[in-house]
């Protein structure tokens, strides 16, 4: 139920981000969402790709470091406290948080939220129990197209 | 054995000439020395002017009262007024690398390449070379004394010899592969390229025959060797020398690896303070001084080489009794003297290569934007050290700073820059920009 997030270091330059999305563009990789980390010096993009292996060769080989991690993405209602529910799931079973975003992926009223857990497979097993569409790669990729 | 990293073989057993015998035999070729300098325009000035000659030499102790050969006593008498022979009798030139201005060159007479070659098999036996050996030498072949230098030395040896010369790493590593090389010879700055293009290429170092490695030229440090050591499978050895007293060769480590023993037989070391130019307490650093005692062609006399080292008279497990000196931890021309620190570039070598997982590959800058100065050290981030967490990156840059801080005594602003984005050397590295400097 993982889904594979890319992220590449970045020195905090202006044309350093560009780089990247331009190796994706021409390797024909869509970007589902990406969110950007940074201090002054350097910066961390993290990418959710639907091939990330491809896209970590691609972005290797145009000299990028680039590290891949699992996250937990999660489907909620795109209303007023859709985030706070879920929120309360994972506090409530005391289970960090190290960084999250959020994206629209094509299903209507829903939005996913994407976790990097430090626990992850307790965090799956939590979120499960209490009703939370946990999505996987395939069905994320698919409703994206 | 468990002192030695390898089998402790001695090529010539003049290496093992007890004191008296070799002291005695210092004098003597000191004697012949000043000689054969004496009709040389720049020495006889300088004796002249010193009140000294060859007659007041009665001791070794009374080297000290000749005058000092400097780089810019070299540079003075451009391009061969220390030649000491008829240019009849000439057999090769060399040159310094010219990395601070014009080259100076150096002669040999054909006695002074066989002496050479064997000062250079020397250490090379001591380091592991056998006659069934293939040595691949990645030092440049040309002016500088680092390729054909250790060429004769690895033939006189016995040894097979791939004379790859420098550049190209792709072409080295390859020819390193197929033909197999026992010992690799080059710059240590240079194997830590290959070694990370050796990983690049996916190539797995065992698939590489290297046993063995010597490397010069430069300084380096311990970790560095660890490094190298770890990720390339083989035995790294130290050795030293510089164009004006000889080239390679002039000491190098034998199978103990604690110091490098000077070739006392061919050369007189000082070890002085680079401002009075008295001689250090034992023990302590300071600036090497060689007098060649065997050289024909261009002899040279208390020749300051700039380089900071110590020197440990104590017995060696090995048997041979040339005195050791340390690593050279720089040079008094590298030295950086920041906010009034005297900071060395080995140091924040030493300092990245104590945090696990930082790349040697930096670019120091210096620059003094107000009244005091200001430390940059970009530092490449390597795939392993990439973290998604944002905390773990700024905690791996603020060890970066803490280990400079505990070694340099400076605070020093690091940068993580992306990798391959500094600069790669194939000879000795520049590692070093200073504004401060700029006009």
């Amino acid at each position: 139920m993982k889904i594979k997030q890319l992220s590449v270091f970045l020195e905090n330059k202006p044309g350093r981000l560009s780089e990247p999305c331009h190796a994706l563009s021409k390797a024909g990789v869509n970007i589902l969402t990406l969110s950007l980390a940074d201090t002054q010096q350097f910066g961390i993009m993290r990418l959710i790709v639907k091939e990330p292996e491809k896209a970590r060769d691609v972005l290797t080989q145009a000299g990028c470091v680039v590290k891949v991690t699992e996250i937990v993405a999660v489907e909620v209602e795109d209303r007023p406290g859709g985030l706070a529910d879920i929120l309360e799931i994972i506090e409530a079973a005391d289970i960090s948080i190290e960084y999250m975003y959020a994206f629209t992926f094509g299903r209507k009223d829903k939005a996913a939220l994407v976790f990097r857990f430090d626990d992850p497979d307790k965090a799956i097993d939590v979120l499960q129990d209490k009703g939370v569409n946990v999505i996987g790669g395939l069905e994320l990729y698919d409703n994206a197209d | 054995m468990s002192e030695f990293v390898t089998e402790n073989r001695i090529w010539d057993s003049a290496e093992t000439m007890p004191h008296d015998e070799l002291r005695a035999l210092q004098l003597e070729r000191l004697t012949q020395t000043l000689a054969r300098v004496a009709e040389v325009p720049f020495y006889k000035e300088a004796f002249a002017k010193a009140k000294v000659g060859p007659d007041n030499i009665k001791t070794l102790d009374d080297l000290r009262r000749l005058p000092f050969t400097t780089k810019a006593d070299l540079r003075d008498h451009y391009p061969l007024g220390f030649l000491a022979v008829g240019r009849d009798r000439v057999a090769r030139f060399h040159g310094s690398s010219g990395t601070t201005g014009k080259p100076t060159f150096v002669a040999y007479t054909k006695e002074d390449l066989s002496t050479w070659a064997d000062l250079c098999a020397r250490f090379l036996v001591s380091g592991g070379l056998r006659p069934e050996h293939t040595v691949h030498i990645a030092f440049g072949y040309g002016l500088f004394t680092g390729g054909f230098g250790l060429h004769y030395g690895v033939e006189r040896v016995g040894a097979a010899v791939v004379p790859a010369s420098a550049g190209n790493t792709q072409r080295q590593i390859m020819l390193l592969k197929d033909l197999a090389a026992d010992v690799l010879v080059c710059t240590p700055s240079y194997a830590l390229t290959i070694a990370e293009a050796v990983g690049a290429m996916g190539i797995d170092p065992k698939e590489l025959s290297l046993k063995f490695a010597h490397f010069g030229a430069e300084p380096w440090t311990e970790d560095m060797r660890a490094q190298i050591e770890a990720d390339m499978g083989l035995l790294a050895f130290n050795n030293y020398g510089l164009s004006e007293v000889i080239g390679p060769g002039v000491s190098g480590e034998c199978a103990a690896r604690n110091g490098m023993h000077i070739q006392e037989d061919h050369f007189i070391v000082e070890c002085v303070d680079p401002e009075t130019l008295e001689p250090v307490q034992p023990g302590n650093q300071g600036e090497l001084v060689f007098t060649s005692l065997t050289k024909q062609a261009m002899p040279i006399i208390r020749y300051r080489t700039r380089d900071i080292a110590q020197l440990d008279p104590a017995p060696c497990p090995c048997g041979r009794t040339g005195i050791r000196m340390n690593r050279v931890v720089g040079r008094t021309d590298d030295m950086l003297i920041i906010r009034g620190v005297n900071v060395f570039p080995s140091q924040i070598e030493e300092a990245l290569l104590r945090v696990e997982g930082t790349a040697p590959h930096y670019l120091i800058e210096i620059g003094r934007p107000g009244t005091l100065d200001e430390v940059k050290v970009h530092v490449e981030v390597r795939s392993k050290d990439l973290s998604d967490k944002m905390s773990h990156m700024q905690a791996l840059r603020d060890r970066i700073g803490q280990e400079i801080h505990s070694i340099t005594g400076i605070h020093a602003d690091v940068h993580l820059v992306e990798p391959q984005t500094l600069e790669r050397f194939v000879g000795k590295a520049k590692r070093v920009l200073d504004h401060r400097t700029e006009t």
